[in-house]
């Protein structure tokens, strides 16, 4: 049994350096407060993602003052454009379909501790294999078109996203870099194709293929640019919740994901799990290229992820894996997206919305661990009275080999 | 010779530890003197491990004073500890598996140093000289992990005397020895002893104490018991000592007539860590209705016999039959379960139960996959709240509710659900590895009438243990294993402690004199 | 005989900023901190250095600028997974991140703009008309140097000194460096800052070498490269040294190949940095099975002082 207490060396308030013995007894006791982690919590409270966000926005409202703009009135402009109209909330739920749906891929893998952060590549293979369809069968009867892409770009994103898990079931390499190093290789796979063979002839050098056919095309709705990915990634969240908490499977996942060994000794093949759970979580995000080229972009072209897969990582994280935290999360940071797109006109680089996704992950993180903490007092009578908990087992997500 | 004043090295006086709910020490009193080894006896859990982690720095006592050669000292860290010459050899090694012996000895010297060829020679002489001095050798120039356990903890008692520790606290040195490293650490401790080093060490096995130990001082509960010269006691008086009541609690168990043979294992061999052969042409047998229990020091095979039988590790040659069917090597722990064969692993918290899970969660891990549970691949965890709340109350599990993470539970609830969801299978042979580890005396007893009972019905019982005690406390056979064979066997009634130990150290019973 | 020497030069002024920034990563890797924010840290080094620039600071300036900016967002890392014990990819990526969108925002006013001043050359014409590898070396910069002496002076730091032996022992086993007497918390920020350090310095490099001005997200996947070759190097800093001039070789082949028309074999050269970390994990991965180590072996954990074991 872990007793779960340490000290938090820089919490230390005595000025006594932490190598050097002290003069006096043992029962001496060093005065004042130390920090002490509560370790059978394994979460933190509900309320800590939204506390994170708010603490990033103050944190790079600092940056921006810095820089002589009022963060009042480009956090203003960045919610006016993403949510004040009915053109910014469409536009927003654009950037949240292809979140949503790589969110729920890399959750699916997260539940097992796996960690898949390719997402993007998986992303870029589903949209190269949903233009594929359109590039070399030109004459397939229009019906047949969307379903054959979406099947494609399904499994385009399952073959990338099975990679990582074959290379760490039979040949132990870390996923986190294979997974890694295959977005690079998907995203220069891209360029390839949208410069060379797939290159628009009529294009004027436009690094991207020809504009879909119609019938290649997702239904939008209404007037807005939202498209039926947004039927998909729905369809898909409900199915992930059901799956996860009523189904064997999702009990499996459970087991596998809170300790390995306990699901290999309760009979559960963990190469199968982990092979099985990498080409779903691929597909997904093969789903979400699909719907992107074929609903938005309505085309392949170069760069036409904003970086929707390493997003999704924040997605999936700030909603703790949960079904409906997805969905608000995928939202929230479409909205930042589209709110990074909208400051551009007071003079902003679009990737300032990277800054503060980068901002509300590390104060999620932090908060995690703080959240947690507790300041206790060195008392007289022990020091860690007030705070033992019996909590055995390290954190077993953290360690990534 | 003890009537002048008796100076004592190490002192601990009132020393309490808490570890949550558990009171680890609770007013624990300690004292050793330099040129003596001091064996510190208990069961498991009885806080051996805890005190002298105390001394050595790691863990920080809430009450309590430490006391060396009469001086009341500061322990606030291991660094503390090494300072003032305490010297603790852990139980699991801290040693760097990639670096060499000498790097390992080395490490963490003050200042920046040129480690030349000069600076390497200069070393390899001066821990050359330790090594003869005590006997004690190591190849000094190989990794870490290249080395066997044996020498990994000469590396580690030496890498102790390097530092210039004066006291010597051994973590059950000999758990993970075989008996002719026994015998070689032994000797080696008492050429410490004669170079007036203070050297203590925790165990729970008697027969080493009565052997090389000057003083005893036995733990229970978390309190010192009584401290005595080993040649004023002997085993019966430390057992019971140990276990607060006589340990051979006779006829607790009649035999009743066990059925026909369920398990046949012949000549099996198997591959364990490492590439070593762990089981080389092991037989048994298990009928139904007994217990057939395996004693024998810890690494001689028996967590390989576990998991074969298991699924969790295939076998290289030899036959394994269950229920007159022979089982191929490459089955699955999948099938292993659906075929009825029940495991109370060894290492509970890390194998059995995933702490993080609820009761809920842990209590269906084996039965989950059933048609009944599980119908389509549905699994509606709400409707088996009731059942499981009945299952938890039959095996008197503490809980707050089905829906607490496991690793809020007590050690004893742990395994206690840990029985309940095994048994709850109905299994035909189930497996127990170390079963009582770490409990108490309540908890010990339960789980003991829990195994009885499942035998009694008519379920082999596979028992794995190290502690000889349980095992001949509970068993119709007992078996003998040593270096991955059965060395002997014995029939309840006929068991013979002094064979059985010898057995256990190796020994055979015609050579005694050898130990 | 030319095109050799010109593509070694290549390798070599693209391999260099791939160097230093492997050398960062490798530092705290070996302290089993792993370093997945080299991305974002190569592009705050960037953008501070130029910010320098643009201002008419110096070269040296600007460097130590980049080097600075380098070592706050490797506090920030070492913050996040030494003391909050956070989850160490997590806090990589959100660097990354982080440091991707900051640098396009402070860098926004001097995109584009060209930097004036360059990195003082070390001349070595005598070298000159040594064939093929001659006039590779004749006039290389002062930080090619460095950073090759760097790469040596660390492999003799990890394999010959105390401090590497303690360094070695932190990654490898941080509880028993810490019963040994190793201050891990302290010895880790240490690393990681300084390899931090590296890894922005190896962005302002950039500035000055490869781009002459700020471009948004100019380091195009550098420091991801750059772990990477950490892996390829399988932590070992004279391997990165060979490795960096590898992969800096394949890109500049690359990039010869486009300008004489044919983009095709471009793109898949550009690949082989990534395809090859993967093959050479395989390969390791095949091999550890009979049970070499080769990664530090606590690297991704949080070390927690007084865990039972």
């Amino acid at each position: 049994m872990n007793k779960g207490v340490f000290g938090m060396r820089q919490a230390r308030t005595s000025p006594s350096s932490p190598s050097g013995g002290e003069p006096g007894g043992a029962a001496r006791r060093r005065p004042g407060f130390r920090m002490v982690m509560d370790a059978a919590q394994t979460s933190g409270p509900w309320w800590l993602p939204i506390l994170s966000v708010t603490a990033a926005m103050i944190f790079c409202a600092f940056l921006i003052a810095l820089n002589g703009l009022n963060p009042l009135v480009v956090y203003a402009d960045m919610v006016q454009g993403a949510f004040g109209s009915g053109y910014g909330l469409g536009e927003t739920v654009v950037k949240a379909i292809p979140l949503l749906l790589c969110g729920i891929g890399v959750a699916l893998a997260y539940r097992i501790a796996f960690w898949n952060i390719g997402a993007e590549g998986q992303f870029l293979a589903g949209a190269m294999g949903a233009t594929a369809v359109t590039m070399y069968l030109p004459h397939l009867p229009g019906p047949v078109d969307i379903p054959a892409m979406f099947v494609a770009g399904a499994l385009a994103g399952a073959v990338w996203g099975l990679l990582p898990g074959v290379l760490r079931v039979y040949f132990q390499v870390n996923e986190l870099i294979s997974s890694l190093m295959l977005n690079y290789v998907a995203a220069l796979l891209l360029d390839y194709f949208v410069f060379g063979p797939w290159k628009d002839p009529m294009g004027y050098n436009f690094p991207g293929t020809p504009m879909f056919q119609p019938w290649q095309q997702l239904m939008t709705f209404g007037g807005s640019r939202v498209h039926l990915g947004l039927g998909f990634a729905l369809a898909a969240v409900a199915l992930y919740g059901f799956v996860l908490n009523y189904t064997r499977w999702g009990y499996e996942l459970r087991v596998l994901g809170a300790s390995p060994a306990v699901a290999r000794y309760a009979g559960i093949s963990i190469g199968r799990k982990i092979l099985t759970v990498m080409l779903l979580s691929g597909a997904l995000a093969g789903v979400a290229g699909m719907s992107e080229v074929s609903g938005v972009a309505h085309r392949l072209m170069y760069g036409v992820s904003p970086g929707y897969g390493y997003t999704a990582i924040i997605v999936a994280w700030i909603a703790k894996l949960h079904p409906v935290g997805l969905i608000l999360a995928s939202v929230l940071f479409g909205g930042v997206i589209v709110g990074g797109y909208s400051v551009q006109t007071i003079g902003l680089p679009a990737s300032m919305s990277l800054m503060l996704q980068g901002a509300i992950l590390l104060f999620l993180i932090g908060g995690e661990t703080l959240s947690r903490v507790r300041i206790v007092r060195n008392g007289p009578n022990g020091e860690e009275n007030a705070a033992v908990h019996p909590a055995p087992e390290k954190r077993g997500g953290e360690a990534w080999m | 010779m003890n009537g002048l004043a008796v100076s004592y090295s190490v002192e601990m006086n009132g020393i309490v530890k808490r570890f949550g709910r558990v009171l680890a020490n609770d007013h624990a009193t300690f004292a050793a003197r330099p040129g003596e080894i001091h064996a510190l006896l208990g069961e498991n859990g009885a806080g051996k491990s805890t005190l002298m982690s105390i001394l050595s720095g790691l863990y920080r006592p809430e009450a309590g004073e430490i006391r060396l050669y009469g001086r009341p000292v500061p322990l606030q860290s291991p660094k503390d500890a090494s300072a003032l010459g305490i010297g603790m050899v852990y139980q699991n090694f801290r040693l760097v598996p990639t670096l060499t012996a000498v790097e390992n000895l080395v490490l963490g010297e003050r200042g920046f140093r040129w480690l030349g060829r000069s600076w390497r020679r200069e070393k390899e002489e001066e821990i050359g000289g330790l090594l003869d001095q005590f006997g004690l050798y190591f190849p000094a120039d190989r990794p870490i992990w290249q080395l066997s356990l044996g020498e990994q903890q000469r590396v580690e008692i030496v890498k102790v005397l390097y530092r210039g520790a004066d006291i010597i606290v051994l973590d059950e040195p000999t758990s993970v020895l075989t008996p002719r490293e026994a015998a070689d650490l032994f000797r080696a401790l008492h050429q410490m002893k004669a170079a007036g080093k203070t050297v203590i060490l925790t165990t729970h096995k008697l027969k080493e104490v009565m052997a090389w130990a000057d003083r005893i001082t036995v733990m229970r509960k978390g309190r010192t018991v009584r401290t005595m010269e080993t040649r004023e006691t002997d085993e019966k008086e430390l057992a019971r000592l140990m276990v607060g009541r006589d340990v051979m609690l006779a006829g607790a168990a009649p035999r009743t007539a066990p059925g026909e043979v369920l398990l046949r294992v012949r000549d099996v061999e198997v591959i364990g860590e490492h590439g070593r052969p762990a089981l080389q042409g092991l037989n048994l047998e298990v009928r139904r209705g007994e217990i057939v229990g395996v004693a024998g020091v810890a690494g001689n095979g028996q967590r390989e016999l576990a998991e074969c039988l298991t699924g969790l590790r295939p076998w290289n040659r030899g036959t394994v039959e269950f229920e007159g069917e022979s089982l191929s090597p490459r089955l699955s722990a999948k099938d292993m379960i659906t075929r009825g064969i029940g495991h109370i692993p060894e290492d509970r918290m890390k194998t059995g139960l995933a702490g993080k899970l609820s009761v809920l969660d842990n209590l269906l891990l084996k039965s989950y996959r059933s048609r009944e549970c599980s119908p389509c691949g549905l699994l509606f965890l709400r409707r088996w709240e009731r059942r499981m709340e009945g299952l938890i109350h039959q095996f008197d599990v503490k809980t707050p509710s089905l829906h607490t993470a496991v690793q809020q539970l007590s050690g004893g609830n742990q395994q206690k659900l840990l029985f309940a969801r095994e048994i709850e299978q109905h299994p035909h042979l189930l497996i127990a590895v170390h079963p009582a580890q770490g409990l108490d005396v309540g908890v010990t007893e339960a789980v003991y009438r829990i195994l009885m009972d499942l035998r009694n019905e008519g379920t082999g019982i596979l028992l794995i243990s190290e502690d000889l005690d349980e095992v001949m406390h509970l068993s119709d056979r007992i078996l003998m294993m040593c270096a991955g064979r059965i060395k002997g066997e014995f029939t309840r009634d006929r068991s013979d402690r002094e064979t059985i130990g010898l057995l256990m150290a190796g020994v055979s019973p015609g050579e005694e004199a050898a130990v | 005989m030319d095109v050799i020497a010109q593509l070694l030069t290549a390798a070599v002024a693209e391999g260099t900023p791939l160097l230093l920034a492997a050398l960062g990563c490798l530092l705290s890797e070996r302290a089993g901190i792993i370093n997945l924010g080299a991305e974002g840290m190569m592009l705050v080094g960037a953008v501070s250095a130029s910010l320098v620039a643009a201002e008419g600071g110096s070269v040296p300036a600007a460097m130590i600028c980049g080097i600075l900016a380098g070592a706050l967002l490797g506090l920030l890392h070492a913050f996040t997974c030494v003391t909050l014990r956070a989850n160490q990819i997590v806090s990589g990526l959100a660097i990354t991140l982080f440091g991707t969108g900051l640098s396009a925002y402070l860098g926004k006013p001097i995109a584009g703009t060209p930097l004036a001043g360059s990195i003082p050359v070390v001349n070595l014409s005598f070298l000159a008309p040594v064939p093929a590898i001659g006039p590779v070396f004749a006039h290389l910069d002062v930080l090619v140097w460095a950073s090759i002496a760097l790469a040596v002076l660390l492999q003799i730091y990890v394999d010959k000194t105390s401090w590497g032996l303690n360094l070695r022992a932190l990654g490898d086993s941080p509880a028993t460096a810490d019963v040994m007497g190793i201050d891990v918390g302290r010895s880790r920020y240490a690393h990681v800052i300084v390899g931090s350090m590296l890894v922005g310095l190896a962005g302002a490099y950039l500035i000055f070498s490869v781009a002459p001005s700020w471009i948004e997200g100019m380091t195009a996947g550098r420091g991801w490269i750059a772990v990477a070759l950490v892996i390829f190097a399988r932590w070992n800093p004279v391997r990165a040294l060979a490795g960096a001039y590898l992969f800096g070789g394949l890109d500049a082949l690359g990039f010869r190949i486009q300008l004489m028309g044919t983009q095709t074999p471009s793109y898949f050269l550009k690949m082989m940095p990534y395809v090859l970390t993967v093959v050479v994990l395989m390969v390791l991965g095949l091999r550890s099975r009979r049970g070499a180590p080769h990664m530090p072996l606590s690297l991704g954990s949080a070390y927690v002082r007084e865990e039972r074991f």
